[in-house]
């Protein structure tokens, strides 16, 4: 049996890079919560990791006018959120909603951190043979 | 690496933040700020916010924010009828500003509240770098 770094991983290397897609989001509307107009957006997360989890396929260009393929991972799973009520300025950012789903958000990415921590000293210590 | 641009965004945020916090400071330390003539009061100073996001619709584009302008309030100034004060004109008034004070306040606490919260967010966010960076080292 060989060893691959891919399946030792498992979802959670794709989960991490989702996470920090996903704080960066949610940081974008707390920091426009006073921007008129501004409308907030958020990642689907079932929907983004399933289709991370069912190999990914990367456009390749080569050459400088091919349609660039998106600069961040999962753009092309952000979305506007739907909200109940938008500010008299067209602002949809609900900040205790966002603040709310920053901190699980986070708390998310430390949880994947750590499971990913334990499968590295678990790998370490099948290599040393302890 | 994204991790990076939420530092760009929070700071974007405080920065904004912070000029609106300086004009509310400079909206109500004019309040009293009288002057002879009716054209040359001041007039409360307020940012108008935009997101770099609105202007391309990318969902790829990081929405900073920026101040996209400073407008100045247009509203009457206030007469008072001080004969005896220096500035005063001809028929012995002079002029002050028509600043609501507590209009300025309550700006001023939203302000900092969402400077707040944008630290927070900075923090939070290089709470999750460091532990990132000592991935595999325990």
């Amino acid at each position: 049996m060989s060893v691959n770094f891919d399946k030792a991983f498992g979802v959670h290397d794709n989960a991490l890079l989702l996470f920090e897609r996903r704080t960066q989001l949610l940081s974008e509307n707390i920091a426009n919560v006073d921007t008129p107009d501004f409308r907030a957006r958020d990642i689907d997360f079932q929907q983004a990791l399933q289709q991370a989890q069912s190999n990914r396929l990367l456009m390749q260009t080569s050459h400088a006018e091919h349609i660039q393929p998106s600069q961040q991972p999962f753009s092309e799973h952000v979305q506007y959120r739907e909200v109940e009520q938008s500010a008299a300025d067209g602002n949809t950012v609900d900040l205790q909603k966002e603040k709310a789903a920053f901190a699980e958000n986070a708390i998310r990415y430390q949880t994947t951190l750590h499971i990913l921590s334990r499968k590295i000293s678990g790998l370490k210590s099948a290599f040393k043979g302890e | 690496m994204s991790v990076f641009k939420i530092f760009d965004v929070a700071g974007s945020g405080m920065s904004a933040q912070m000029l609106r916090l300086n004009t509310v400071a400079s909206n109500l330390a004019n309040t009293e700020s009288v002057v002879t003539n009716r054209e040359d009061v001041y007039k409360a100073r307020h940012p108008v916010f935009e997101s770099i996001l609105q202007q391309t619709g990318s969902m790829d584009e990081v929405a900073t924010v920026r101040v996209k302008e400073i407008v100045e309030e247009e509203t009457a100034a206030i007469p008072h009828y001080r004969p005896n004060h220096p500035l005063s004109n001809a028929e012995g008034y002079v002029y002050s500003p028509n600043i609501d004070a507590v209009a300025e306040m309550a700006d001023m606490i939203s302000a900092s509240r969402s400077y707040q919260n944008n630290v927070e967010v900075l923090n939070t966010a290089k709470q999750m770098l460091l532990r990132t960076l000592q991935l595999g080292q325990a």
